[in-house]
């Protein structure tokens, strides 16, 4: 029951927004190619968040016309699984074309497919596809466990409150989302590199062994977590959950 | 007439006689024993698992996964924790870790968790309705039943119902309850966690009792009508004053206060410093660290700095030019509680920060304030206001108690029943969003209530709602032996001269000593083992940070000859590790065995990852700095912080590589070698 009502209701706010934005604007004949042709991410995609909890940046979309212009004034839905949580659920692009909402995942872990869309010419559905990932509880603890012990080394990126040693090192570290190279690595070997260290499968000795300092269940929860985060997806097959 | 007829035929056929009567409620019989099972065919539960072996069908593993689903209704049955689920009869495939790539409900495999199903069943974690057979009934909340699912966000509030140690995987957890003790929450509300250890702040809200020699009204007036004009980062909430209340209170608030000493003479016009005198003041500033705890907004509008202290953007605006300096000379003196080191600043460096902190004003702040002088009405009713809303909770006030229970308590707040709890028009009828509202919107549920607004993200919100949600009935009676106690503050105190000049310059703010103190620096329970006393007696004179990527650093507190060895020799001799001597250990001094341990250091260990030996060609900063660590630290120490670091800080970032004695040895006796330049 709530859903529809909450619709409609977005709608008709939606309908008198636009009604009033059409009387209170100065009359410009609007040219014919104000019409969406297509709609497109401007940020906020990728982003690794928890399970039911919203996403750290908004996501902005934006909608053109076929000449690549902003259109202001279309209305943005939003689809999304497993209880994705728009707000708003949806409204009305800019007068920049965009359009600002925040999201929360579902209560599932694992990557996201949400949805963006708008209606063309002819009354034909035009939508984008926005990459999201949520985790779960072990995919967490990993990254709990990366931000501590690996991220110094591992993110080339400096933080006010993290300077990265990835330049100091000669053996040049992989950042975790590096799925290109890391997901090729089996996961015996991964868990062999984290436990053993660079040695462990042949490679550089500065990176140290974890064997003795973090737990089994530790070490496979930072190997759910690079899994997790690897882009592109580490295997093809993956569920990745998207309203149809 | 023709009906009557029939039905009398119709009987005549079925109980005619008495033959014909048994074989027709044999029938009868037979339909209705069948009719019990085949009642089952319309559950939903049974369409589950018709729905599993179709999804299991073609699979390679199909009959191993047949084979282990069992049908019918399952039930998990866990007496001492009152926990009786049927989950398992939907979502079948819970143990089946073959299954993880399935993304459909109810079948896919339950995510790894520290803990196995069996143990604690499902609605221990998940709420919900365990008893249940109908996806509604088990999910929902229904006019019998108050629990429906927890939503996802509020997940790690199970763990809390047993954990009250510091968990990983739990970040909002552990937030949520960090803030209900810094947020003043425990102030009002009193919380007893599941472990039976009761909540306690850990902020320090100031003291009013001497508040007219440190700011005006007019500054009392602007801030208590919203703190957060004044510093975004202000814990204090905002009560929603009328500015006549505003004013009756900042009346009665400095009317209270008493002078801490006779006044003393203003020392000549007290200016905010300008040009090369608040350059040498910013200097000062930075080289005393004071951005470790306070923070200041930069000409960008970012803060810059640490939490621990407030926020000094408008100090300035705040605070009368002769309490800054006084505070700096001995914060101690106008408030024993606090956490700010006594710098032994002198007259100059007093006049140096006195005047960068002068020069930190915002002139819009109390622009628009214009009291008159107070009546002693306005202070009556002030006083009235202050002690209605409970300020002396958090404040010391001169004349008033610190009121006791003052907010409802919380300690069982994650079970109350919702026939209990007033919902507004519109709201989503559950607990979690009852607290959140509660949180975000207080005065929402009635103008008249005590409760102000707090300023937090919404990720805050759901951190404290999460923290909230694990004070569950349940969780006050578990077993004793399922709570997992966290490690309460202990209350230590050093002993003697030096024990009170610790406290004076207040190391336990950022260092934790036998159980005692913040997790800012390192803990220095066995540092007497650890250091040599030379070493400590310089660095104590010129605290050179170790680290040069800390951002927070020990600060230089001007301490005198005295001092400095008083300080040493009571941490030589009395922060010692009971697991071994301090000189234990005699490091080889030949070359053959530095050299090999330079190896180790170099190759087999690659140490200059993390640390530096050699400036010149070492660059790894995670781990301090090893250039002089042979003047610093002791062999015993380093031997065995090679053997077992953790055994010697518990949580130390440098991996347990389990060496061996005999190449723990030779590192030690490269690293002992390494003597720094200046020696």
């Amino acid at each position: 029951m709530r859903a529809p009502s909450s619709l409609i209701l977005a709608t008709l706010i939606a309908l008198s927004f636009s009604c009033a934005r059409r009387t209170s604007e100065p009359v410009v004949a609007k040219p014919p190619a104000a019409v969406p042709a297509a709609i497109v991410l401007v940020s906020g995609d990728k982003q690794v968040s928890t399970i039911g909890t919203p996403l750290d940046q908004p996501v902005v979309v934006q909608v053109n016309n076929s000449q690549g212009a902003p259109v202001a004034g279309a209305t943005v839905r939003f689809r999304g699984a497993n209880g994705t949580v728009f707000q708003p659920a949806s409204g009305v692009a800019g007068s920049d074309g965009q359009f600002t909402f925040s999201v929360a995942l579902g209560s599932l872990a694992g990557r996201y497919q949400i949805a963006a869309s708008t209606t063309g010419a002819g009354g034909k559905t035009i939508e984008v596809r926005i990459p999201e990932l949520a985790l779960g509880f072990e995919e967490n603890k990993g990254r709990e466990l990366s931000d501590a012990y690996c991220v110094r080394c591992h993110d080339p990126e400096s933080t006010a409150l993290r300077v990265s040693n990835h330049d100091n090192l000669v053996a040049k570290s992989h950042s975790f989302d590096d799925g290109a190279f890391l997901n090729k690595v089996s996961d015996a070997d991964l868990l062999a590199i984290i436990s053993h260290g660079g040695p462990g499968i042949g490679k550089s000795a500065e990176m140290p062994p974890y064997e003795h300092t973090l737990s089994k269940s530790d070490i496979a929860a930072l190997v759910a977590y690079i899994r997790a985060v690897a882009d592109p997806p580490y295997q093809s097959g993956e569920a990745v959950y998207a309203q149809r | 007439m023709a009906i009557r007829e029939k039905l009398a035929s119709i009987r005549h056929r079925l109980f005619g006689d008495s033959a014909r009567s048994f074989g027709t409620l044999g029938l009868v019989l037979l339909v209705l024993l069948a009719a019990v099972p085949a009642r089952d065919h319309f559950r939903e539960w049974y369409g589950y698992q018709k729905g599993y072996l179709r999804l299991i069908r073609g699979r390679d593993d199909a009959v191993t996964l047949q084979r282990r689903l069992q049908p019918g209704v399952q039930q998990t049955w866990i007496p001492a924790l009152n926990v009786v689920d049927r989950c398992s009869s939907c979502h079948v495939a819970m143990k089946e870790t073959g299954l993880r790539g399935v993304g459909t409900e109810p079948y896919r495999p339950h995510p790894p968790i520290p803990h196995t199903l069996d143990q604690f069943g499902c609605v221990m974690c998940h709420r919900g309705q365990g008893v249940a057979t109908s996806v509604e009934e088990a999910h929902s909340s229904t006019k019998a039943w108050e629990q429906p699912i927890l939503p996802a966000r509020y997940f790690e509030s199970s763990c809390g119902q047993c954990h009250t140690d510091k968990l990983t995987g739990t970040p909002r957890l552990e937030a949520g309850r960090t803030m209900l003790a810094r947020y003043g929450c425990v102030h009002c509300h009193s919380l007893t966690l599941p472990d039976g250890s009761r909540l306690t702040p850990t902020d320090d809200p100031p003291s009013l009792a001497h508040v007219g020699d440190k700011t005006t009204r007019e500054w009392i007036f602007a801030w208590i009508k919203n703190p957060q004009a004044y510093s975004g980062t202000a814990t204090m909430p905002n009560f929603q004053l009328s500015d006549a209340d505003a004013r009756d209170i900042s009346a009665f608030v400095v009317a209270q206060a008493t002078p801490l000493t006779p006044t003393p003479a203003p020392s000549g016009a007290a200016a905010a410093a300008e040009g090369d005198a608040l350059q040498a003041g910013t200097s000062l500033y930075g080289e005393s660290f004071c951005a470790s705890c306070h923070a200041v907004q930069n000409a960008a509008g970012l803060l810059v700095g640490g939490d621990v202290g407030p926020e000094l953007t408008r100090i300035g605006t705040k605070a009368k030019p002769e309490w800054i300096r006084q505070w700096v000379r001995n914060p101690k003196a106008y408030d024993p509680g606090t956490m700010m080191p006594h710098y032994r600043f002198d007259e100059k460096q007093l006049s140096l920060i006195q005047g960068f902190l002068e020069s930190k004003t915002d002139s819009d702040f109390m622009a628009n304030v214009h009291l008159d002088p107070a009546t002693a009405q306005q202070i009556a009713h002030g006083k009235l206001l202050v002690t209605e809303m409970g300020c002396a909770t958090c404040h010391e006030i001169n004349g008033l108690r610190k009121p006791e229970d003052f907010a409802p308590d919380l300690t069982l707040v994650g079970s109350r029943p919702l026939a209990k709890i007033v919902f507004l028009p519109g709201m989503q009828r559950s607990l979690p969003a009852y607290i959140e509202a509660k949180i975000k919107q207080p005065r929402s549920f009635g103008s008249a209530l005590k409760m102000p607004q707090f300023t937090i993200a919404t990720s805050q919100v759901d951190s404290l709602v999460t923290a909230l949600l694990a004070q569950t009935d349940r969780a006050s009676t578990l077993p004793a032996t399922l709570h997992v106690a966290g490690h309460p503050q202990s209350n230590y105190q050093p002993a003697g001269t030096a024990g009170r000049l610790m406290q004076d310059l207040n190391c336990f703010s950022c260092h934790s000593i036998n159980g005692r103190g913040g997790d800012m620096a390192p803990d220095l329970s066995w540092e007497g083992t650890a250091v040599q006393r030379d070493w400590l007696l310089k660095f104590f004179k010129n605290p050179n940070t170790l680290r040069p990527a800390l951002i927070r650093r020990m600060p230089r507190f001007n301490l005198t000859d005295q001092e400095t060895s008083t300080l040493t020799d009571y941490i030589l001799a009395a922060y010692q590790t009971p697991a071994f001597e301090r000189d234990s250990v005699h490091p080889d001094s030949d070359s053959a065995a530095i050299e090999e341990g330079r190896q180790l250091f170099y190759s087999k260990y690659a140490c200059q990852a993390c640390h530096i030996v050699d400036p010149k060609k070492d660059k790894g900063y995670i781990g301090p700095t090893l250039t002089e660590v042979g003047s610093r630290l002791n062999a015993a120490w380093i031997f065995q912080w090679l053997k077992a670091p953790q055994a010697l800080r518990p949580g130390t970032l440098e991996p347990d590589w389990k060496m061996s004695d005999s190449e723990a040895q030779s590192l030690t006796a490269f690293l002992m070698a390494q003597k720094g330049s200046h020696k």
